[in-house]
């Protein structure tokens, strides 16, 4: 049960790492389940924020979802160097908290970067980003000489 | 009950099915006024969103809607289940006056102590 009763632990309780180790069973199950992907997630106590991100290519376009919930638009930055995107950013603790207990502190706040080294060229002036439910899609399109050709070859 | 797996008996299906829920990361925190829980669902929606309150239990379930990916996976670390999560409320709470809004994949629900725990300051005569 995840108790919103008060229950005092003095001395761990301000530790901002310390909700996520209670959950030690559903820490096991996941590792079982999906061990790369949580790995990531439970090595941030240690590293700060890694929001998951997925790479997708079709023929014609690479695609990056990344998670950042909570975030503000104009906290976010894409930005693409020698065939690396980097997704970067700061995520602000709301002050109205101030005041107020804590008694779960599992979101993370505060600066966070990721890079991936795209497979092909892209056209850097075509690359669009979007930002919707949390969730940001970064739609890179490959270069023409990137692009997968069919090349017919005549049999006499 | 902090649980990730849900048994489900499913009639269709010869053996009953497990479903997978994610759980989501939350923030809790007490002010004098009540309780403020956020909840992180990235990739929810508005409508993807359920929250239930039973007894002193209250319910938090985010669907995704089906995101439309094309292609193939070169690498995947997100995880698209739908998520799960249920807290005890404190009796405190004022079951009628718990409020839910969504943004950005933050589900922040605001749960109102009812007046009559509230401190009040008692005038001494």
């Amino acid at each position: 049960m995840n108790s919103l009763i008060r229950w005092n632990r003095p001395d761990l309780a301000t530790w901002p790492g310390f909700g996520r180790l209670t959950d030690l069973r559903d820490e096991i199950d996941r590792l079982f389940e999906s061990p790369l992907a949580e790995l990531v997630r439970t090595s941030q106590i240690l590293s700060g924020w890694t929001p998951a991100l997925d790479l997708y290519e079709d023929k014609d376009n690479f695609v990056v979802k990344a998670e950042l919930p909570g975030m503000k638009r104009e906290d976010i930055e894409v930005s693409l160097h020698e065939g690396s995107l980097s997704i970067s950013g700061e995520r602000k603790s709301e002050e109205r908290h101030d005041d107020a207990e804590a008694y779960r502190t599992e979101r993370f706040f505060g600066r966070f970067q990721r890079t991936v080294t795209l497979p092909t060229a892209v056209a850097a002036d075509k690359v669009k980003a979007a930002y919707k439910d949390g969730v940001l899609t970064v739609t890179l399109p490959k270069t023409e000489e990137a692009k997968p050709k069919q090349i017919e070859v005549n049999v006499n | 009950m902090n649980t990730t797996v849900q048994k489900e008996a499913r009639p269709a299906q010869d053996r009953a099915t497990r479903q997978e829920y994610l759980l989501p990361d939350v923030n809790i925190f007490e002010t004098k006024d009540g309780y403020v829980l956020e909840a992180e669902m990235p990739g929810v929606s508005k409508d993807g969103l359920e929250v239930t309150l039973e007894g002193n239990e209250i319910t938090i379930v985010g669907h995704r809607l089906t995101e439309v990916t094309s292609g193939e996976l070169l690498f995947r670390e997100r995880r698209l289940a739908d998520y799960r999560r249920v807290f005890e409320l404190d009796p405190a709470v004022d079951t009628t006056k718990v409020s839910a809004k969504m943004e950005q994949g933050v589900l922040t629900l605001t749960l109102p102590k009812s007046e009559r725990v509230k401190p009040r300051k008692i005038a001494v005569d």
